[in-house]
């Protein structure tokens, strides 16, 4: 079954359609990536399931529940955690304070701090920088602490936006791998993402989003194979 | 020498407690909404106002101060939710002519009210009585209010640092949008803030209309601006900056209040020459100076939007 369905969602910016009627399904315990070009409404996408910004017309549907009416905040109670675009983990916080606030809507204080500690193994970096602010930390170590802030909310879906967006490619290559591990362990994500040929290698099932419109779907490896995609979004990569 | 200057130190170290605890208000709300909530020397007007008019009512102070102190954090909510809240996502002059629409209305509501006369503030017993210290004679809220101030300033920087609402006004006071989709409700947070600093505002008119005995229409405009230069001084957002500027304020301004006969006895001047006239005068240069010269203030940081 389905974990999240969205069908004909629209969204309106200002006057101007950034969705014109998108349907995609995120099935359980796979990565889903929708790729297309800056203003495509790749990020406008993730924004209206997480109740960011209002949808014009449209079902968004999660674990059997109509969530278009709720706001971000009950969102996330839902079960779907965010990783922005850019990072913006707070950078007046400490790292543990920034995975704490993660777990904001969480009250079960130790299996809280079991899974700092999860995280913490999974990023010994982050252990090591634990007392600092997190506006100090490297990008690649800022995304990873963005990524474990995400997972303490414990979410069903974790959606990313952009996780490889101006990091090393070293780091960009920690990111893809770091997102492999989640998916072992069971968890649902759905990846936006610019750099095609990455998101669409680690990908069960991929979009590929054009002005507010799917244009094509399918697997990640068939996707890859598809020239009309190598033409247009992997350019030199796929050489 | 001691002798002359201490008592003016001393009014000025009270002072200077009192307008921290409204500058915290003016820096709390503009961290976290980046507003200059122009209506908050007036709610401590009102809260003046609202403890003139219960004490007269026959209710006994034991019950009136806490009482004061809850009405003037409600109508710091009400505000928030009637005048700012609308406005969240309007751009920000919006918000600030509506804090100018609230002082107005405020000051406007007291007139109505109090038909424009000065009003008695009740006297509360204890802090109202007279104490000798080190040969100055003075009221007793004036030894009060620095110690009230700190243990009040250390308990909030306390509640910011190491509770869950602490560390969600943090976080909202940076990112809006990150903060929800962390689950915090940020209107809550907000209304957190403002009731915290409306509060605060509360505990300063007990001390300072306990000082200067009557409250009317306008009493909250000099404070409340004060406080706000003291909030800039300090550099607005920061809580230790607003405090310490208000500090620097008010000792300041009470030094020069009695610079003539500072002056006078150090033999510096042959009489008197109303250097007093420029107390006022001098918080605002200060301010000037500080927006010329490091428009961050002392404790400020320099907020650098990434793009």
């Amino acid at each position: 079954m389905s974990m999240l369905k969205v069908k004909d969602l629209k969204v309106n910016y200002g006057g101007i359609e950034a969705l014109k009627g998108i349907s995609f399904d995120v099935e359980q315990g796979q990565i889903v990536t929708l790729i297309g070009a800056n203003g495509a409404g790749k990020s406008t996408t993730l924004r209206a399931i997480s109740g960011l910004v209002k949808t014009a017309s449209g079902a968004i549907n999660f674990m059997g529940r109509d969530i278009i009416p709720f706001n971000a905040q009950q969102v996330v109670a839902e079960g779907i955690a965010m990783v922005p675009e850019g990072r913006r983990v707070f950078d007046n916080l400490t790292v543990l304070e920034n995975l704490k606030i993660g777990a904001y809507l969480r009250t079960d204080r130790e299996e809280i701090e079991a899974g700092i500690e999860d995280i913490f193994q999974r990023f010994p970096r982050l252990k090591e920088r634990e007392w600092q602010l997190a506006g100090t930390l490297s990008g690649g170590e800022q995304q990873m602490l963005a990524v474990g802030r995400a997972m303490m909310a414990r979410p069903k879906l974790l959606m990313m936006d952009e996780p490889s967006l101006g990091l090393a490619p070293l780091v960009v290559k920690d990111i893809f791998s770091i997102i492999r591990d989640l998916k072992s362990e069971g968890i649902t994500i759905l990846l936006i993402e610019q750099n095609a040929n990455a998101a669409l290698r680690c990908a069960d099932q991929a979009y590929v989003l054009e002005t507010g419109r799917i244009t094509m779907h399918g697997t990640g490896a068939e996707l890859l194979a598809d020239q009309r995609v190598r033409d247009a979004y992997l350019g030199s990569t796929a050489r | 020498m001691w002798n002359t200057v201490f008592p003016y130190l001393l009014s000025g170290i009270s002072v200077g407690g009192q307008y921290a605890l409204i500058a915290i208000g003016y820096t709390m709300v503009y961290g976290i909404l980046r507003l200059i909530n122009f209506a908050h020397g007036d709610v401590f007007m009102v809260a003046g106002i609202v403890m003139v008019y219960m004490a007269a009512s026959g209710l006994p102070l034991g019950i009136c101060i806490p009482l004061v102190l809850v009405i003037t954090a409600l109508i710091g909510f009400v505000i928030e939710r009637v005048a700012y809240k609308p406005l969240r996502t309007a751009p920000r002059m919006s918000a600030m002519i509506s804090a100018i629409g609230v002082s107005y209305t405020l000051q406007n509501l007291v007139l109505y009210i109090t038909g424009g006369l000065n009003q008695i503030y009740p006297t509360i017993p204890w802090i109202s009585s007279s104490v000798t210290i080190f040969g100055a004679t003075t009221k007793m809220v004036t030894l009060v209010t620095p110690v009230l101030t700190l243990i009040l300033v250390v308990a909030l920087v306390w509640l910011i640092n190491h509770t869950k609402i602490g560390m969600a006004m943090r976080a909202v006071s940076r990112d809006f949008e990150t903060s929800q989709l962390m689950g915090i409700k940020i209107n809550r947070v907000i209304s957190t803030t403002f009731v915290i600093g409306t509060f605060l505002a509360g505990v300063a008119s007990l001390l300072y209309f306990t000082n200067y005995t009557t409250v009317i229409q306008t009493s909250g405009a000099m404070p409340g601006l004060k406080a706000f230069v003291a909030a800039v001084v300090g550099g607005i957002g920061s809580i230790p900056g607003a405090v310490v500027g208000a500090f620097i304020i008010g000792i300041a301004e009470n030094i020069i209040k009695g610079l003539d006969i500072i002056l006078f006895r150090l033999g510096v001047i042959k009489g008197p020459m109303g250097l007093a006239t420029f107390s006022d005068a001098f918080t605002f240069a200060l301010l000037i100076i500080i927006l010329a010269v490091k428009p961050t203030g002392l404790f400020g940081e320099k907020i650098t939007d990434k793009v």
